[in-house]
């Protein structure tokens, strides 16, 4: 299974926050590597890979979000064009002109979000963003009742956007955030049936990240886990960007310091990159919020947490940009973590 | 299909080689004389010595575009359009950079760490680059050279019942709407003149005239359709699905009033919807070619585009169609007066 080409499939899939099922059924063909599959009452993907240890054995939990935000609509005009709102953190300024999926209930209809043209707009107007409320979707209909036959307000809409293919092995597109941490675990995977490890591993697709660490709420929950590493996106360095605010791209996973890191888990995690030579960046984090390590830490009596995060590009755009390379890293850095688990260690994490 | 490989193929003003191998390998079988001038327009002369009224007929080539006009020591690529685009519709595009056609994306800051107030003000063309996934500066300019041009990428695709959804719509329905024309049977000469450099300034269309010295000449277009939510009935300059538009004046030209009587009488006849252009802005290379040496009647027959010059643009195809039948139904009516003659 090339997993570069799952990454791909799975960015150009649509998967918006809480309609994660198609992508959820696409994961799980591309894991033969699970011991056994199960979905949750949410929706989360489980992914469980035994380990060889004597049971009881630890638990780790590795959790990537499969959700993407999108748009949703909310009125058709009469003259067929469609208003949406969003679901998710979208920038107003990256949607002009943007093509988009419109899943209609005929299934999915191309568009484009379009505005007024700029010779009837007052001078000035172009210095200013085209608001969200004047940006509409042109699917091609010419009055409501058209547009009504095919679409419903409450339809979801996905940014359309083919994977490119830019030099080395960057990569831009859509939903990369955080289809990159799917695709980290499905390499992890991969890894971990070329070696032993003690330890259970359970990869989780999580849902409804985008809106509120939903899915990593109960997915750990249900698995209690001894360990959890979210794996998400990060701000790669990119124009504009200071760089105490971001992580290098092409130069592996940045490993997390913060409130929601173990001490232990960032020690052995910086150990395990260093011994096998996996090029990693530090990744101070004094605001804990916003990705599923977050919600994972404070599920029951409390789960060790550690976070690692991929270095991405223009995130929340439809040209978010990272290394794939970054990817097998974040991976094959799980994978070895994983392998040199043992009860001492993971004992030893409630000992502070 | 001639649309979607006339809209895929990439001509900047100036660079307009890919769009004219096409169009000429299109045109030959039909034309007896296929030349090109100094400044790369392609003259497609059918009947070059017949006698009766010179027509031609006119679209141009070129497309907006950007031109890469610097490499930052970290490899990403500054840019300038090249032709009018409003710089709002560029951000987070893929485009297509230079002859080794390299892939790239206009990127910007993550939504997390703008502050609101930042949200509310447009990109500039200079805060904006365009991302290839070089290293350095030295690894991108063993891919690119300044000067070169960065297209859009966007894929001919069917909307809806009768829509089409392409880049380059302006004015590659022209260029497809004069490839068809030209295969009209007429016994006087018929010259289709695609032009090069309309985006910056009308500047192919008039060393073509100079050349053909027609006696009518009809500009083929593709302009602006504004019947989106937000506009007023009365500014919207043209409207999809109401057939082609006929200007009656714009800011480079008043077109010939006889003549375009002449075609609304005969859309008329034809039972042909037409639309008057309702705006008074933007040009055409009919203000060049109307002023060529002595004078030449023109007109200005568009097909309604929505969101020109801008990554992806919308077309009725009926419309098109319109823009054929009512053209082709005027070269019929001259052919009858020839005769009569």
């Amino acid at each position: 299974m090339d997993v570069k080409q799952v990454f791909r499939t799975l960015s150009e899939a649509s998967g918006i926050s809480g309609y994660e099922l198609e992508l959820a059924k696409l994961i799980q063909q591309s894991c033969p590597w699970a011991d056994e599959v199960r979905t949750d009452k949410l929706g989360n993907l489980i992914m469980l890979k035994k380990g060889q240890g004597p049971e009881p054995r630890p638990k780790v939990m590795l959790a990537a979000h499969m959700d993407e935000i999108g748009l949703v609509i909310t009125k058709i005009e009469k003259e067929g064009f469609l208003r949406f709102s969003t679901i998710g953190g979208f920038d107003q300024r990256v949607l002009l002109a943007q093509e988009v999926v419109v899943h209609g209930r005929q299934g999915a209809l191309p568009g484009i979000i379009g505005a007024k043209p700029p010779h009837i707009q007052a001078p000035g107007e172009q210095s200013k963003a085209v608001k969200m409320e004047d940006l509409f979707i042109d699917a091609g209909f010419d009055s409501a009742e058209e547009a009504e036959r095919s679409v419903r307000v409450g339809d979801l809409v996905t940014i359309k956007r083919s994977v490119v293919d830019l030099q080395g092995s960057l990569l831009a597109g859509k939903a990369f955030d955080d289809r990159a941490g799917v695709a980290a675990i499905l390499e992890c995977f991969k890894t971990l049936s070329t070696i032993t490890h003690q330890a259970d591993v359970y990869g989780v697709a999580t849902v409804q990240e985008e809106v509120g660490l939903r899915g990593a709420i109960t997915s750990t929950y249900g698995i209690i886990p001894d360990i959890g590493i979210a794996i998400d996106v990060g701000f790669g360095d990119s124009p504009g960007l200071p760089e105490t605010d971001t992580i290098k791209v092409s130069h592996g996973p940045g490993i997390a310091i913060g409130p929601h890191v173990h001490p232990k888990l960032h020690a052995r995690m910086v150990e395990t990159a260093k011994e096998w030579n996996i090029s990693y960046s530090l990744d101070p984090s004094p605001y804990p919020g916003g990705t599923d390590a977050y919600a994972i830490q404070v599920a029951r009596a409390g789960v060790a947490t550690i976070l690692l995060s991929i270095p991405l590009r223009y995130m929340h755009t439809p040209v978010e940009t990272l290394d794939y390379q970054d990817i097998q890293r974040t991976g094959r850095l799980m994978a070895m973590f994983i392998a040199g688990l043992d009860h001492e260690f993971v004992e030893g994490l409630t000992c502070f | 299909m001639l649309l979607a490989r006339l809209t895929q193929a990439n001509g900047a003003p100036g660079q307009e080689r890919e769009v004219r191998d096409l169009i000429r390998s299109e045109v030959e079988p039909h034309a007896h004389v296929v030349k090109t001038d100094a400044l790369g327009n392609l003259l497609a002369i059918k009947n070059p010595d017949a006698p009766g009224p010179k027509v031609m007929i006119a679209a141009h080539m070129d497309e907006v575009a950007l031109m890469i006009v610097g490499i930052d020591k970290d490899g990403y690529l500054k840019f300038r359009p090249i032709g009018g685009v409003d710089p709002r519709v560029l951000v987070a595009k893929s485009v297509v950079v230079g002859s080794k056609k390299t892939l790239g994306v206009i990127g910007s800051k993550p939504i997390h760490l703008q502050r609101p107030e930042e949200r509310e003000k447009a990109f500039t063309v200079q805060e904006m680059v365009i991302d290839i996934g070089a290293k350095s500066k030295e690894e991108a300019e063993k891919l690119v050279k300044l000067g070169e041009i960065a297209y859009f990428t966007t894929a001919y695709e069917e909307l809806g019942a009768n829509k089409v959804k392409a880049k380059a719509l302006d004015d590659r329905v022209g260029c497809a709407l004069a490839i068809r024309l030209l295969q009209e049977k007429v016994s006087f000469p018929l010259i289709a003149a695609f032009t090069v450099q309309e985006e910056v300034g009308l500047r192919g269309a008039g060393v073509a005239a100079y050349q053909i010295e027609p006696d009518i000449a009809l500009v083929l277009e593709g302009t602006t359709a504004s019947d989106v939510p937000g506009t007023d009935e009365h500014k919207q300059a043209t409207a999809l699905g109401q057939g082609p538009a006929i200007t009656v004046m714009d800011r480079s030209v008043i077109p010939h009033p006889q003549l375009v009587q002449e075609l609304l009488a005969l859309a008329a006849e034809k039972g042909i919807p037409v639309q008057v252009r309702r705006s008074t802005a933007g040009g055409t290379d009919a203000g060049q070619i109307q002023l060529s040496k002595a004078g030449v009647k023109v007109a200005v027959i568009s097909v309604p585009c929505r969101y020109i010059h801008s990554p992806a643009a919308i077309m009725c195809k009926d419309d098109f169609e319109g823009a054929y039948q009512l053209v082709r139904h005027y070269l019929a009516r001259l052919e009858e007066r020839a005769g009569l003659s």
